[in-house]
């Protein structure tokens, strides 16, 4: 017997989601939802949480200068970070695709080598956070044999008895870091800003070519306006990205538990949940913080969306 | 979308320099005025090119820099940054090799042969779904999977643990293939989702007409037809699970004294601590060089695929 048509497609659709939203759910949208529950519990980790306490977590939170500290650590990275990502990836794609000498059709073009940057840049990108860690450690090293070092030494920046502290110091770790999450993070944006920038008609460049318009002006008059979108886009990626950071802070910062160190001068929010999971044994605390975090990216990445929406040109 | 990106880009990128240039045909009207032109132009070649030039070497010079590291020996290593390898051997290759990395290769690779394809199966199948069949729920369940896109993995942690612990499945392959397939299916599908829009219906009709059913109608007419994005989303997903490493330090631990089964960058992290104690320096960035050619392979043969399958996401 045949089964109805409206039947077979029904079954077919069922047959086809159910393996992926079973998978889906049980790992990604489970323990997100468990995230909120056990935040609201006092729980070591071990056996199953025993004891509701309400919201006592998020008032200790509140109280708890670690967390405060590590709190301001982000707010930090998250205005830094991204400014300066977008900002130097806006100016080397501009360097790359219409920063060339005029020419080629509608007068505009990139730089020569132009491909060869473009595949350099973006080689941090598909590094593991394990290499970067390894690599920055040795660069960052606090002696004449670390990379930095070395070049500050030999441009007579400071001598060879008064190296630079950098992850070590209290004052730069988080300035460190950042510059590690930049480096990162550069190419990236530079190669989505370019597909961007490659969707704007060449005739606009044309146009404001024809009406005397300077590489410089075409860029702040013609370019920026027509990526707001991917610059908005961008800076909701790179916000998420400045909340994480946790691999390099927790391996690269000084401090016996994922880091943080020194003295909690480079502690972010990631490293002082996963410290409370897993040293201190206090996990609903730690999924407290999770929720905080959450709130913060969420509130964060609409905030943006909504003060920089502009009106939107098809072309 | 991603199939246009991945098109229009070459020929964008390298627009033929022979054109005329549309200011020299206007005649000599203009010619103060491109003057001008040429002067504030000729700073920003110059600052701009200088800009591009120390970018590349700060990418490349730490990387080289390591590299250079595996051939020093210790006594090198920490003596100057500047000091030069005095005779070349793969001696710190050899010690790596031995001290894990090729166990890590092999079991990361074990773990992606197996998790890459289900990324693959599981969302092309729920993409293609959503993307082309009307049901109730269809939207609810395409942000379901798309939200997890924003959502950093690190939250999900404590949970997650406790999850896989239920499962028994704490310090297994099966484990942390299910968990890499589940924490890829928001990007997965959102990309292919978007793939399965653009293509044509008259085929799928033509093979529904011909008997075909819905499922081999898929396999063999709409999967064939996806190829392009399969390919960039399935670069993304190899370099995305290759690369990773907060998944498996808190998976992948050992539980009841066995041998914990190290993925490539948790391994590389451990020999950082072990090396960093006996003061193997060498043979850590010898393992971690051999850690990078793969990559570094893949990338450098698929590098226009790569950067639109990382990039296109974010653009929509």
């Amino acid at each position: 017997m045949r089964l109805r048509k409206k039947t077979r497609e029904r079954l077919f659709i069922a047959s086809f989601l159910a393996g992926p939203l079973a998978v889906y759910i049980v790992f990604v949208i489970w323990p997100y939802i468990e995230t909120f529950g056990y935040s609201l519990t006092e729980w070591t980790g071990v056996a199953p949480p025993s004891k509701v306490v309400g919201l006592k977590n998020y008032t200790a939170l509140m109280h708890d200068s670690v967390f405060l500290k590590a709190l301001w650590h982000n707010v930090e990275i998250l205005v830094f970070f991204p400014t300066v990502t977008i900002i130097l990836a806006m100016f080397f794609a501009f360097m790359l695709n219409v920063g060339g000498r005029r020419g080629g059709v509608g007068g505009v073009r990139g730089v020569p080598g132009s491909a060869v940057y473009r595949v350099v840049f973006f080689f941090p990108q598909v590094l593991s956070v394990a290499i970067l860690i390894i690599l920055f450690q040795a660069a960052f090293e606090t002696n004449d044999a670390g990379l930095f070092n070395g070049i500050a030494i030999k441009l007579r920046l400071t001598d060879a008895d008064h190296p630079w502290e950098f992850l070590n110091s209290p004052a730069f770790v988080v300035w460190c870091i950042m510059f590690i999450l930049v480096w990162q993070w550069v190419g990236f944006y530079l190669v989505l800003f370019s597909a961007a920038m490659q969707q704007i008609p060449k005739d606009y460049y044309e146009a404001a070519l024809l009406d005397g318009a300077g590489r410089i002006q075409t860029y702040f008059k013609v370019t920026m306006p027509l990526l707001w979108d991917s610059v908005q886009t961008a800076w909701v990626y790179l916000a998420v990205a400045a909340m994480d950071a946790f691999a390099l802070v927790a391996n690269l910062t000084p401090g016996s538990n994922f880091g943080g160190g020194p003295d909690n001068h480079g502690e972010v929010l990631a490293t002082y949940l996963m410290r409370n999971f897993q040293t201190f044994g206090k996990a609903g605390y730690a999924c407290a913080m999770g929720v905080v975090i959450f709130f913060i990216t969420l509130i964060l990445s609409l905030a943006v969306l909504r003060l920089t929406r502009r009106e939107r040109l098809e072309y | 979308m991603a199939a246009d990106m991945t098109r229009t880009s070459p020929d964008a990128a390298e627009a033929p320099a022979g054109r005329s240039e549309p200011g020299s045909g206007s005649g000599s009207g203009s010619g103060g005025r491109s003057r001008r032109l040429d002067a504030s132009g000729a700073t920003l070649n110059v600052f701009g090119t200088g800009f591009l030039i120390v970018w590349a070497l700060m990418v490349l010079g730490p990387v080289l820099w390591v590299i250079l590291g595996a051939f020093k020996d210790s006594g090198e290593i920490n003596g100057s940054a500047w000091s030069w390898p005095h005779k070349w051997s793969f001696d710190a290759f050899e010690r790596a090799w031995n001290t894990g990395i090729s166990t890590y290769l092999r079991d990361t690779a074990i773990v992606l042969v197996f998790s890459v394809s289900l990324t693959m199966l599981f969302g092309a199948m729920a993409a293609y779904v959503l993307a082309r069949f009307e049901f109730r729920g269809n939207r609810f369940i395409y942000y379901l999977f798309v939200s997890g896109v924003m959502l950093p993995v690190y939250l999900a942690l404590v949970p997650l643990f406790f999850q896989v612990s239920k499962l028994h499945m704490l310090n297994t392959y099966q484990g942390l293939v299910l968990v890499y397939v589940a924490f890829s299916m928001p990007f997965t599908v959102f990309f292919l989702h978007a793939f399965f829009r653009t293509l044509p219906s008259a085929v799928f009709e033509a093979a529904l007409i011909d008997g075909a059913s819905h499922t081999r109608a898929f396999f063999q007419v709409m999967l064939p037809m996806a190829k392009p994005g399969l390919i960039s989303v399935g670069i993304f997903n190899v370099l995305g699970q290759w690369n990773q490493y907060l998944l498996p330090v808190v998976l992948m631990q050992s539980q009841h004294g066995e041998q914990a089964h190290q993925m490539l960058s948790q391994g590389l992290v451990t020999l950082m601590v072990d090396q960093g104690y006996s003061g193997d320096y060498p043979a850590l960035f010898a393992g971690m060089t051999i850690a990078m050619l793969p990559v570094l392979v893949v990338y450098l043969s698929f590098q226009r695929q790569v950067q639109a399958g990382l990039t296109a996401g974010t653009l929509k």
